[in-house]
């Protein structure tokens, strides 16, 4: 290796800092802003790759900040999980990169858009990497707070509404976080993550680490979005411009769950009967309550908002089954997960650029005379609704498997119906959208007219992204072996918690 | 002193949670406040509070004494305090803004976002 890994590992938190602080300093150059942007985002792909190679050669390996020895210093951990995240956060801040170039005003551009996404990678990559809780408040909030800007950014009277939903739900939730960061600090006087592991199942006071569990869950629940927390999600995913809603609904969401199967294979794992159960009869509500919210809907990205919510269920489902073949599938679903969420957004974006709006009853028409959207709208459609051979069949096959040997034949079995129902609303998309004929409203004629007279440049810029990550969904779908290889690796990492904790604080 | 501020901690979630569940818009800002307040406090009184010793480690000795408070609870709400300072600053500018763009401060009247559009 060239570079030496204990710089790799701070790549991921270092390049978006400096490239943010870059534009920053450059003033409002916003041709500048994209193009050290897309930098930043090939750099952090490159990054996360190379780590994935350094996890799978060499195991875990950690860097104590300062050199402060674990677990007194903050120590950045990468697993098998934390670099499969960082790759796959990287793939799709690479495609959003692209998509915002064309699909975002210059009046947000002005604004700092792209120093404020290069924040959120920042807060992103942060979390994956930490290995230490406090230091995992510290993150969320950068993830946040950007969050919270990218969202509101723009001002127009829907968003800002959206905004406030997201920022007090989220300001509770971090509350929450915190004061079970600080009795945890209380119970075990260490805030590490691997010391924690080791110190928890000594405490005597049992009873009050199963109510920290909860505490934690409540607050990683707001944050996924699991049932009875995701009311926030359908009220504001659908607020900004799409390139933003794409992003938040690949990564966000995504780094609740990541954490949650952080905490609950690494420190919350004495008490599997209350924890691990709790989770599973979560997850099924999860699942079908999400689906059912999407049926009702009738708002292109509403109904795709909802399903993010059904599909963190099926994540949190494998975890809440606690083997090693049920993590290897859940994090096999998450990768998946967010390469086809974000291309489905997309979809919608491109559609909203032809025609203007994204009301179901207004649209129609699309597969006429835009094939090419249309297929890679069904491409994904189908991913997410499970059709073989495609990726999305994969995941749930490999958790309905594992939930068939651990015995969970119920929640198997209405995961596998809410299978069924995601694939009734995609049709009600595919009908509204796709195949009825268009109605003629002067507004979105107009619209489409403005569209057709754009250039082939402005054009392939709108489809490179969603074709970039079609790509990667065909690859996910039929050389299941080569990706499903990392997440075994991972999930093996996961379930054997001595790795980790041998890692970090040495033998 | 340890139980007079576990009461007041636990106040200070309850009056924050209460102002939450208000429908005024002020009132969601000062609630939020509140409850970030309590859980600043709650992690302060984890660390253990004591009166007139100071955390340094005597010369010679490697550990410090034992009845001393600990200083790390205390780095934590620091950075808490500027995190928490920050994000409602943006909390209150942000809500200015929907005060100015919807012209209420009633929540209940916030639902454009939740509608679904049938006909």
């Amino acid at each position: 290796m060239i570079i030496d890994k204990n710089i790799i590992i701070v790549l991921p938190i270092v390049l978006p800092l400096l490239s943010a602080i870059i534009m920053i300093l450059s003033g409002n150059k916003i041709v500048f802003h994209k193009i050290v942007n897309l930098i930043s985002t090939i750099l952090q792909l490159v990054t996360g790759l190379l780590l994935l190679n350094i996890v799978t050669e060499q195991g875990i390996f950690s860097l104590t900040i300062g050199n402060w020895k674990a677990p007194f210093g903050i120590s950045l951990v990468v697993d098998g999980l934390a670099a499969i995240m960082i790759t796959m956060s990287a793939i799709l801040s690479l495609s959003a990169a692209i998509f915002s170039s064309n699909t975002i005003g210059w009046y947000r551009k002005r604004y700092y858009f792209y120093p404020l996404f290069q924040f959120l990678l920042l807060g992103v990559n942060g979390s994956f990497l930490t290995g230490d809780v406090f230091n995992l408040y510290v993150w969320f909030e950068v993830m946040l707070i950007s969050s919270f800007v990218l969202l509101a950014l723009g001002g127009r009277q829907e968003q800002l509404e959206g905004a406030m939903k997201y920022v007090t739900i989220n300001l509770i939730s971090s509350t929450i976080f915190l004061s079970a960061a600080g009795i945890t600090y209380g119970l075990a006087g260490t805030l590490n993550m691997a010391d924690l592991s080791l110190k928890l199942p000594f405490i005597e006071n049992q009873g009050l680490v199963n109510v920290l569990s909860v505490l934690f869950l409540i607050s990683f629940g707001i944050k996924s979005a699991i049932f009875p927390l995701y009311f926030w999600l359908p009220a504001s995913y659908h607020t900004p411009p799409v390139a933003v809603s794409a992003l938040f609904a690949g990564l966000l969401t995504k780094v609740g769950v990541y954490v949650l199967f952080r905490f609950y294979t690494l420190i919350f794992v004495n008490n599997i009967d209350f924890t691990h159960n709790l989770i599973l009869i979560l997850s099924a509500f999860t699942m079908i309550l999400g689906v059912f919210g999407a049926i009702a809907q009738n708002d292109f990205r509403r109904i795709l908002s909802f399903h993010i919510i059904s599909q963190v269920g099926y994540m949190i489902f494998a975890l809440g089954i606690y083997t090693k073949e049920a993590i290897a599938a859940g994090i096999y679903y998450i990768m998946y997960h967010m390469l086809v969420k974000t291309n489905l957004f997309y979809s919608s974006g491109i559609v909203y650029n032809i025609k203007g709006s994204y009301s179901l009853n207004e649209l129609g028409g699309v597969y006429k005379n835009y094939p090419v959207v249309s297929i890679v709208f069904l491409i994904s459609a189908l991913a997410l609704s499970g059709i073989p051979p495609l990726a999305g069949f994969w995941a749930k096959l490999t958790v309905a498997i594992a939930g068939f040997n651990d015995k969970e034949y119920f929640i198997t079995a209405l995961s596998l119906l809410a299978g069924i129902l995601t694939l009734v609303s995609m049709t009600k998309i595919w009908n509204n959208v796709f195949w009825k004929d268009a109605p003629q409203l002067d507004s979105l004629l107009e619209c489409e007219k403005k569209f057709n007279e754009k250039s082939f440049n402005d054009k392939f810029q709108l489809y490179l992204p969603s074709g970039i990550l079609l790509v990667v969904i065909l690859f996910f779908s039929f050389f299941i072996q080569y990706v499903f290889y990392y997440a075994d690796l991972a999930a093996l990492q996961l379930m054997d918690k001595e790795l980790y904790i041998n890692a970090v604080l040495g033998n | 002193m340890e139980v007079l501020l576990a009461i007041i901690i636990g106040l200070l979630y309850t009056l924050g949670l209460y102002m939450i569940l208000r429908r005024s818009m002020v009132k969601l800002i000062i609630g939020l406040a509140l409850l970030s307040h309590g859980a600043n406090l709650l992690i302060f009184t984890v660390g253990r509070i004591t009166k007139g010793i100071p955390a340094f480690i005597e010369k010679g000795q490697y550990v410090a004494n034992d009845n001393i408070a600990e200083p790390i609870p205390q780095a934590l709400i620091l950075t808490a305090i500027v995190i928490g300072f920050g994000i409602q600053a943006f909390a209150l500018v942000l809500l200015r803004k929907v005060y100015q763009s919807t012209g209420t401060d009633d929540i209940n009247d916030l639902k454009s976002t939740d509608r679904i559009d049938l006909e």
